[in-house]
């Protein structure tokens, strides 16, 4: 029973550092963005943009998630987070094509995000729509070391469809939540 | 008795010292070559129907009713100009690219097909602001092949 208990307890303090971990790794990329710009290493620095743009993409799928979910409140929550995210993107590592196309597409998903941090669940849905291609279009340029899959729904929105990712293979619809949770299937994958 | 007196002459003092605040009018004499009207080939129909309709808080020239210059009634007027302005101008039209012309055309189609747009508070004013059945329709196909052409 003991032992059992102490077990208990080494995962919670496990996962616990595991939690602190993740919180203080957003301040800590910042320290390396700024160190690697003093370094002019490139290669750093290439890697700092990869990290924006996970970050950008964590915003994403917890967003998609709440979507799932039905949760209107944390897709508000998470809306404004994934807009701060997008604002802080720094596309100056890309070459003047890519940092055109890429500020077009910042400047539409962050609208779209900012929209999402104040609407219904049915506005917010109509939103992820669009925010999904920019974000799409993003990792085109960007690129991730995630393994991801372009999802599709073709009952959204009358029989429009509607296009997500996802980091798992496995449906689980953002547009319809609960209503048809595994409505849809993989039609591209990434990585 | 006494204190309600006061209390208007306050009023009234407040009300004509708030008129004396200076005003940013969102006036333009010129249209930009940019303006939506002259980069697309919009019917008379729909052109009217959207200057009436949208370009007060959608463009950079409103037209101003005379009690729109009074305070405080300006102030709210034009919080909501600079927010329109923000969300979508007409006279900027052709520096979105064709992503955000996109968005915008979305955004344009699903609040006009919800009644969310024109405004409540604008129309209530702007009774000749408010779409009828036939100018409704022909501004949404208007937008809807526009946001096809795109795609």
């Amino acid at each position: 029973m003991s032992t059992m208990a102490l077990a208990a307890t080494m995962i919670l303090t496990v996962s616990c550092k595991d939690g602190n971990k993740e919180e203080a790794a957003a301040p800590m990329s910042n320290e390396m963005h700024q160190e690697s710009m003093d370094d002019k290493d490139d290669m750093a620095m290439s890697d700092n943009q990869d990290a924006k743009a996970e970050a950008i993409l964590n915003d994403y799928f917890n967003l998609k998630d709440a979507l799932v979910s039905d949760d209107n409140g944390k897709a508000k929550e998470l809306g404004n987070t994934l807009a701060k995210s997008l604002k802080a993107f720094d596309v100056s590592n890309y070459s003047d094509n890519e940092q055109t196309e890429l500020k077009d597409i910042i400047e539409d998903a962050t609208e779209h995000a900012e929209h999402i941090g104040e609407s219904d669940i049915k506005h917010q849905r109509e939103h992820f729509k669009t925010l999904s291609k920019d974000v799409t279009d993003m990792v085109a340029i960007t690129g991730t070391d995630k393994k991801l899959y372009e999802q599709f729904c073709p009952m959204y929105n009358n029989n429009e469809g509607g296009a997500w990712l996802s980091m798992n293979e496995e449906i689980r619809n953002p547009y319809f939540g609960s209503q048809m949770l595994k409505c849809g299937k993989v039609q591209r994958e990434i990585n | 008795m006494k204190v309600l007196k006061i209390i208007a002459w306050i009023a009234l003092i407040a009300f004509v010292v708030i008129q004396l605040f200076p005003m940013d009018y969102n006036k333009s004499e010129a249209v930009p070559q940019t303006d939506f009207m002259l980069v697309n080939i919009v019917p008379a129909t729909v052109e009217k129907s959207l200057q009436v309709s949208c370009y007060d808080c959608h463009s950079n020239n409103t037209k101003y009713p005379w009690y729109n210059k009074v305070q405080p009634v300006a102030w709210f007027l034009e919080d909501h100009i600079k927010e329109g302005k923000e969300e979508l101008n007409f006279n900027e039209w052709a520096n979105y690219s064709n992503r955000r012309k996109n968005s915008k055309l979305r955004s344009i189609i699903k609040q006009i097909e919800n009644g969310e747009m024109p405004l409540d508070s604008y129309t209530l004013i702007h009774r000749d602001a408010i779409f009828s059945k036939e100018e409704k329709e022909a501004v949404l196909n208007y937008m809807k092949t526009l946001k096809d052409d795109l795609e």
